[in-house]
């Protein structure tokens, strides 16, 4: 019955009709192809033992467990890998090769990347033995990036997560205060205070680099937690940079609840901190989460700030840590950059994904109603 | 006895009632608040950062006088707020501001006091002064002392401590030093290279028989070269005689042409000393973009490029977002959400992430996309080496940024458009286009009019993108010395120059630019405000 009804319904749309579907559908999955290419391909650079960023294809060869195999002295050992094949962390690869009956290593592979190895005259060995194993696995490069002690991922990761989230949480809190005033009370210089607001936030404060740089400079001589070099610096520079626009964003949100609620409780006797704190705060609760994870992803992704203020690796942010891999001209390192592109990028990815519709809505309201 | 009364105060004030308690704690708290700021503006003002000290008294004023005065008591919500934004924003603007009249930058990094402070520590030996050999001495103070040797006089002995000098008579000329002389001990071969370091320091000798530490052989009458004369605002330098005055003029030589050096110590032959100091130079970081050629030049590209790049990229993003935004309406498409959630990844990436792998997957010789032009025969654009197509490159990166965001935004504004006014369209004949031009665009722009707006400002100040794709390259040859590029905006530009690797920081005209972004930024803003209708919004509750 019910499928009946669903065919004669179906029946309804003309051929044009269906037609423009099957156009809409195939646009559609080009769209996808155009936005997941270079995601693809990241993550394809991060599972590519070979440290390169050309992929043949899109899940890359992995070299086999290769035995190396010895050929007479003074000639190349030929290794049957490809040059650049990452086999360990930038451990070194030893050789351990039999000279005069005695065993010798043989240290000559740098940072873990296969070569061909020159073995000299008078070094013996029994052809055909078998020196070392290669071996290599899709997860190379993540664990190089997880366990390079010069690059300490993992600590970067955990600067950016208490940078940006106790940035986020400062920004709520004070930003909060300042909406409910605005929402609430009518003072004078108000209005000019708003625009003062918006206009001092478009300031690309970027640009004012050299006064701040200065300033925690000056300040580090006498607070060495807020000063350059320091986590507690740089927050100090988000969390005054993050004042202006939360402010505008929050009282739209505090204007959207009805005054009729704290008014009549103002009239029962309580005060304005009691209307806040049991009133007003519970029901733009919501929405205070997410500008507070706003702020958060904001934060965890600044990166010019955080690579002028921070010089000390310890202190580096994930993004900061992240471009080193890439930026040099020689020695850029595709391969463990998108290991680490993928492992930063999923605490932004995940509460993109997850709150899609509130983030939508609190941008729209936020900007719409100014 | 006063700890005593002060918390009988308490009690008392607890039984008052929760008013007075609460007024007690908001008095305690300023105190605490107060005796900080009392100590940052005393230890700024001690290093001389004046400016510092000054932004921090205001703040803490300002503070005070609305914890206290009942009729700002809106404001004490705010307060925190505005305390953090007048320290973190509006004094690096002020800064910034007063930064872009002056010369600062390279060379002229230091304050005059401090250039002539550096400057008064260089000696010299005026004529007729004597050398000596010396050896070091300290005393169970540790004081030290020099024992000197006139190596022209036969090897005569000479002592001079810190405030005395005298010829040695007890040891003969010629003789080994002696261990201890005058309570004085003469150190060790390892001591002595410490000390030394910490006497070189020092002036020995009296008034009239001055001993200075020239080297690690010689000592003499080494006497203070550069001599500043407050009265005629000018260095002396005592051993050519010539007077280096303070220049401190802007503008250009009326013959040559040629610009002033400003925030130098200049004498009548236009020798220069080594170190310049930082001085107001009045407008002349701005009218540099006029006078200039080598700024005005590259300037007028970069700011088109920066009105172009913005303008490109807001259309672009909206369009192709819009156009997704377009088919996602339509109700038959299975896996809505899925393809929906698909199509926002790229915007849920950091962006510096996004251009980075952009950047990789472009290069010339290596990059994916070149590798896949080149399988279909074709010679792969070099997107990083002609200015065309970088910025080509540049736009597509932000487009596939961008689109993103407006798809959101145009789905929600789409579906509030309501059905009925199509129907009616529909009645009356119209098709898609028409519809599309005269009911969906025009309602749709009001509602996304304002983001388009901001999504401009934001991609005027787009430094990220520019950055991470290939540092504002590849560069503009008319630009000289100035690290401009073609694909640089205007910020980036900015930013090169103060921070420039390599090529030398010029913050005041960095702060010029700025100040020129600010202002351009501001009436976009202003325009944007007035567009929303906030004004208005404002206005009423008022």
């Amino acid at each position: 019955m019910s499928s009946l009804a669903h065919k004669r319904k179906r029946s309804r749309y003309t051929l044009a009709q269906n037609a423009q579907l099957a156009l809409q559908i195939i646009i559609l999955i080009a769209a996808v192809v155009f936005a997941l290419f270079p995601i693809i391909w990241v993550a394809s650079a991060a599972l590519n033992p070979a440290q390169s960023m050309v992929t043949q294809s899109i899940i890359p060869p992995l070299p086999e467990v290769r035995v190396v195999y010895a050929k007479e002295p003074g000639t190349l050992l030929q290794i049957a890998a490809p040059n650049g094949t990452r086999v360990e962390r930038s451990a070194e690869l030893v050789l351990l090769v039999e000279v005069d009956g005695k065993e010798k290593e043989l240290r000559a592979i740098k940072n873990g990347y296969v070569e061909n190895i020159r073995i000299s005259v008078g070094e013996s060995y029994v052809e055909g033995d078998a020196l070392y194993d290669i071996s290599s696995s899709y997860f190379i490069n993540f664990d190089t990036l997880l366990n390079t002690p010069r690059k300490p991922f993992l600590r970067w990761m955990v600067n950016s997560c208490v940078i940006a989230s106790i940035s986020a949480v400062v920004i709520v809190l004070v930003t909060a205060f300042s909406a409910y005033s605005f929402s609430r009370f009518r003072f004078y210089g108000r209005r000019s205070l708003l625009v003062l607001i918006l206009l001092v936030q478009v300031f690309p404060n970027l640009l004012a680099l050299v006064a701040i740089y200065l300033m925690l400079q000056q300040i580090g001589n006498h607070i060495p937690f807020l000063g350059l070099n320091t986590a507690g610096g740089l927050m100090l520079v988000y969390i005054g940079g993050g004042m202006g626009i939360n402010i505008w964003l929050m009282k739209g949100f505090f204007d959207s609840v009805p005054r009729d609620i704290d008014e009549s409780a103002l009239v029962d006797g309580a005060s304005h901190w009691q209307v806040y704190w049991h009133l007003i705060f519970p029901l733009v609760r919501p929405v205070l989460v997410v500008v507070g994870i706003l702020s958060f992803v904001g934060t965890y992704n600044e990166f010019v700030l955080a690579r002028v203020m921070l010089r000390d690796k310890d202190t580096w942010t994930l993004m900061v840590g992240l471009w080193q891999y890439i930026s040099a001209n020689f020695a850029q390192d595709w391969g463990v950059f998108g290991a680490g592109a993928i492992i930063g990028a999923l605490p932004s990815l995940a509460i993109y994904l997850m709150l899609q519709d509130q983030i939508v809505g609190g941008l729209t309201q936020g900007a719409v109603k100014g | 006895m006063n700890r005593q009364a002060a918390s009988d105060n308490q009690t008392r004030r607890n039984r008052g009632g929760s008013d007075v308690l609460r007024l007690f704690i908001t008095y305690l708290a300023l105190a605490l608040v107060d005796a900080f700021a009392l100590y940052l503006i005393y230890v700024f003002a001690a290093d001389g950062v004046i400016e510092l000290a000054v932004a921090v008294g205001v703040v803490t004023i300002g503070v005070n006088i609305i914890n206290l005065r009942q009729g700002l008591y809106a404001l004490r919500w705010i307060a925190p707020a505005l305390s953090l934004m007048v320290l973190m924003v509006v004094y690096p603007i002020v800064y910034t501001v007063y930064v872009s009249f002056t010369n600062f930058g390279d060379g002229n990094l230091l304050t005059k006091q401090q250039v002539i402070r550096i400057l008064s520590q260089e000696t010299y030996l005026p004529e007729g002064g004597k050398v000596y050999a010396w050896a070091i001495y300290a005393n169970a103070a540790g004081d030290y002392a020099l024992w000197l040797t006139d190596r022209n006089a036969d090897d005569r002995y000479y002592f001079a401590t810190l405030g005395g000098f005298e010829a040695v008579e007890s040891v003969a000329a010629g003789a080994d030093l002696p261990a201890e002389y005058r309570g004085y001990q003469l150190l060790g071969r390892r001591e002595a290279l410490q000390a030394a370091r910490e006497a070189e320091e020092l002036g020995f000798g009296t008034a009239d028989q001055p001993i200075g530490i020239a080297g690690r052989r010689e000592a003499g009458e080494f006497a203070q070269r550069l001599v500043y004369q407050p009265e005629t605002d000018a260095i002396l330098d005592m051993e050519t005689g010539s007077l280096y005055r303070a220049v401190y003029d802007y503008g250009r030589d009326e013959t040559s042409g040629e610009p002033y050096q400003t925030g130098q110590f200049v004498n009548d032959q236009g020798d220069t000393l080594r170190t310049g100091f930082r001085a107001g130079i009045g407008t002349q970081n701005f009218s540099s973009f006029i006078d200039n050629d080598e700024i005005r030049g590259p300037l007028i590209r970069i700011f088109l490029w920066t009105i172009g790049f913005s303008l490109a990229s807001v259309f672009t993003t909206f369009a192709l977002g819009l156009f997704f935004a377009l088919i996602m309406q339509n109700q038959r498409i299975p896996l809505r959400k899925v393809f929906r959630t698909l199509l926002i990844i790229p915007w849920a990436i950091p962006g510096l992430i996004s251009v980075a792998v952009w950047r990789g997957m472009l290069n010339e010789n290596l990059g994916v996309v070149s590798n896949i032009i080149r399988a279909f025969g074709l010679e792969p654009p070099p997107f990083f080496i002609d200015p065309g197509w970088a910025k080509l490159g540049i736009l597509l990166v932000n487009l596939w940024l961008g689109y993103p965001y407006f798809m959101l935004v145009c789905s929600g504004a789409l579906a509030a458009i309501p059905s009925d006014m199509y129907e009616a369209a529909e009645v009356d004949g119209a098709g898609w286009w028409r519809k599309f031009r005269d009911l969906t665009l025009p309602l749709l722009l009001v509602a996304v009019g304002p983001l388009l707006i901001a999504s401009f400002t934001f991609n005027f100040n787009n430094f990220t993108i520019i950055e991470a794709y290939d540092e504002g390259g590849p560069p503009m040859k008319e630009a000289g010395n100035l690290p401009a590029g073609h694909t640089d905006i205007l910020i980036s530009y900015a930013f090169r120059l103060a921070f420039g690797s390599g090529r030398g920081s010029d913050f005041g005209l960095a702060s010029a630019i700025t100040i020129v972004i600010f202002a351009m930024v501001a009436c976009v803003t202003l325009l944007q405000y007035r567009l929303t209708k906030g004004w208005e919004e404002t206005s009423e509750n008022v």
